[in-house]
């Protein structure tokens, strides 16, 4: 009986089902017999700040579009070479976005080539679920790249101030002004840690990162191993540097004879203690902490660029009693270095160990430039927050930038 | 000439990444993209001179009975067997299946993973070491952190409130000494481009 009863109910239920299903459908198919209003003011032009592989087509948004018969499924943009010609779909967009990117590829062998400097024809459909319509052609318009990218012009403006800036100090420093820079202390202990090296017999382990030769950090780097191979071919202690990449190895090799050859020593000059191990992060790191453990090293340098393996190496180093001065931009990196080595140089003091290493007019004054350029980005911020508050927009515009 | 050509091609090459920075255009595009595949060409060529260099410095440590000289026996083998492998199936080595895949997936991979893995261990005893409460800064420090640990934690009544704390602290102290750093490093790792473009650091370069 029960059982009955529950049949009936489910043979209603798809009954009711099914008459709601061709109402639905019923009224679907009324309200789309009708077409929406066509998008109007359709403009193409070409995209500007690119390479010249793209037109960029806005147009206003169909009457129906969110509003009126709110039937508006999409809206597809159609391109031709000619205005009578045959238009094909270049893309679709969702209803309430009013325009298209028409970007293609650049290389001529492709099937998606935008060639530049050719005239196309553009229109765009609003569609609804079975019917459209269309704006009127619009064009030519013509792709084509542009030589400066005003988008960038505060990055322009502001790499061409601070280039003046240091080619001015630098000039100054060249002219014999000194300069004043604050000590500082991860750069103070370089001297100790390679005296206690000496002292100790035991060599240095200079850990240039994970960083390619193209890397900023890895270059800043190069420029302390120069210093610091002078300080221990002066000591005469052995340093030791693995590397992470081949050609990071060649430019260190070079970098640490020069710093032999600075102090008056080449003969000491052991091309095999600059070395490469292997590409791979965790492999590196594990041929590195063996080092550590199997030579003793007094002192460990890492300077460049880390990643995951900072911690690991620099725990391991802490371990084996050495004393470890530790310098990256890589944010993430700087508190495991704090937390386990016994100096840090946070960010740009890697750029200025060098300069504080080699304490050379030329690059004292590149430094000052960068303190007067900080002091200039602090003011920026301060009135950038000010204007901000009083809704001064022009200024905010002023350092606003378009990739 | 020898000193003064590096220094040239250097300033040219600098002067050009810069400007290129500025310029959409595709001829623009086109050699920065040409200069990019050199720097991979070379980068493969320049692996040969990290092959010979360990195979030197591991055949030296064996020859000289160096310290731990069975690890350099055993990195000249594996180097070996995977540079065999490698050219013996040729393009076929990387697919699946292959000796050379299965020494990649079920040798070096977990070894990899479990180097990584030590990491946690090393966070314990490195986070032992900088949260001990003995000055102001290390017990603000200490303080800090427990707040931001405790923030995927349910602490009832005031789970909303170190929720709000650990919000606080990530968006406006954190992130402006993370911005400050990020302008400082901007700065430097700018003069450090101009005094390499202009010349004026050249230690990179070696001497004659």
């Amino acid at each position: 009986m029960r059982n009955n009863y529950s049949n009936q109910f489910l043979i209603l239920l798809i009954i009711f089902i099914f008459f709601l299903f061709s109402l639905s459908n019923e009224i679907f198919a009324q309200a789309d017999t009708l077409p929406p209003a066509p998008p109007t003011e359709v403009k193409a032009f070409d995209t500007p700040n690119d390479n010249g592989h793209s037109i960029t087509v806005v147009w206003k948004l169909s009457l129906d579009d969110g509003s009126g018969k709110k039937n508006v499924m999409a809206y597809e943009i159609l391109r031709s070479d000619s205005s009578t010609g045959e238009f094909i779909v270049r893309g679709m967009v969702v209803p309430g976005i009013n325009s298209y990117l028409d970007r293609g590829a650049k290389e001529k062998e492709d099937k998606n080539y935008f060639p530049p400097h050719k005239n196309f024809y553009y229109k765009v459909r609003a569609k609804s679920l079975f019917n459209y319509s269309e704006s009127g052609v619009v064009g030519p318009a013509q792709a084509y790249g542009q030589w400066f990218h005003t988008g960038k012009l505060p990055v322009f403006v502001g790499t061409l101030a601070f280039t003046i800036m240091v080619l001015t100090f630098i000039n100054m420093a060249r002219k014999g002004k000194e300069f004043y820079v604050r000590p500082l202390a991860g750069i103070e202990a370089v001297d100790e840690a390679i005296g206690r090296a000496t002292e100790m017999g035991r060599p240095i382990l200079y850990i240039l990162g994970l960083g390619s030769a193209a890397d900023i950090a890895t270059i800043a780097s190069f420029t302390i191993l120069n210093r610091i191979a002078k300080k221990t071919a002066e000591h005469k202690t052995k340093i030791l540097v693995p590397c992470n990449d081949p050609i990071v190895m060649s430019v260190a090799q070079e970098t640490v004879r020069a710093g032999y050859l600075d102090a008056g020593r080449p003969d000491m000059y052991q091309e095999e203690n600059i070395f490469y191990i292997t590409s791979m992060q965790f492999a590196y790191v594990a041929a590195v902490n063996g080092i550590m453990l199997r030579e003793q090293t007094a002192t460990n340098f890492y300077l460049g660029k880390f990643y995951a393996e900072s911690l690991i190496l620099a725990e391991t180093g802490s371990v084996a009693g050495s004393i470890q001065i530790s310098g990256t931009d890589e944010i993430a990196q700087i508190p495991f270095f704090v937390a386990a080595t016994d100096y840090t140089l946070i960010g740009e003091e890697l750029y200025a160990a060098s300069a504080y290493l080699g304490r050379e007019p030329l690059l004292l004054g590149a430094l000052k430039a960068q303190d007067l350029a900080k002091a200039i980005v602090m003011i920026s911020l301060v009135l950038g927050a000010l204007a901000a508050s009083f809704h001064l927009d022009f200024f905010l515009k002023l350092f606003t930038v378009q990739m | 000439m020898r000193r003064q050509l590096p220094i040239f091609i250097v300033f040219i090459a600098g002067i050009f990444m810069i400007i290129q920075y500025f310029i959409p255009h595709q001829s623009f595009e086109f050699i920065y993209e040409y200069a990019m595949d050199w720097i991979i060409i070379i980068g493969i060529f320049a692996m040969l001179l990290g092959l010979w260099s360990l195979t030197r410095a591991s055949v030296s440590k064996v020859q000289t009975k160096a310290p731990g000289w069975g690890f350099s026996v055993m990195t000249l083998f594996g180097l070996a067997l995977m540079l065999f492998l490698g050219f013996y199936q040729g393009n076929k080595s990387i697919a699946e299946g292959t000796h050379f895949m299965d020494l990649f997936w079920y040798i070096y991979t977990p070894i990899q993973a479990t180097m990584f893995s030590l990491l946690a261990f090393y966070i314990a005893s490195a986070a032992y070491r900088a949260f001990k409460a003995r000055t102001i800064l290390a017990t603000i420090l200490l303080v800090t952190a427990l707040i931001i640990m405790l923030r995927l934690i349910p602490l009832g009544p005031i789970s909303g409130i170190n929720q709000w704390l650990a919000s606080w602290i990530l968006t406006v102290p954190n992130m402006a000494a993370k911005r400050a750093i990020w302008i400082g490093v901007g700065l430097g790792a700018t003069a450090t481009c101009l005094k390499i473009i202009f010349g004026i650091e050249r230690a990179y370069m070696g001497k004659d």
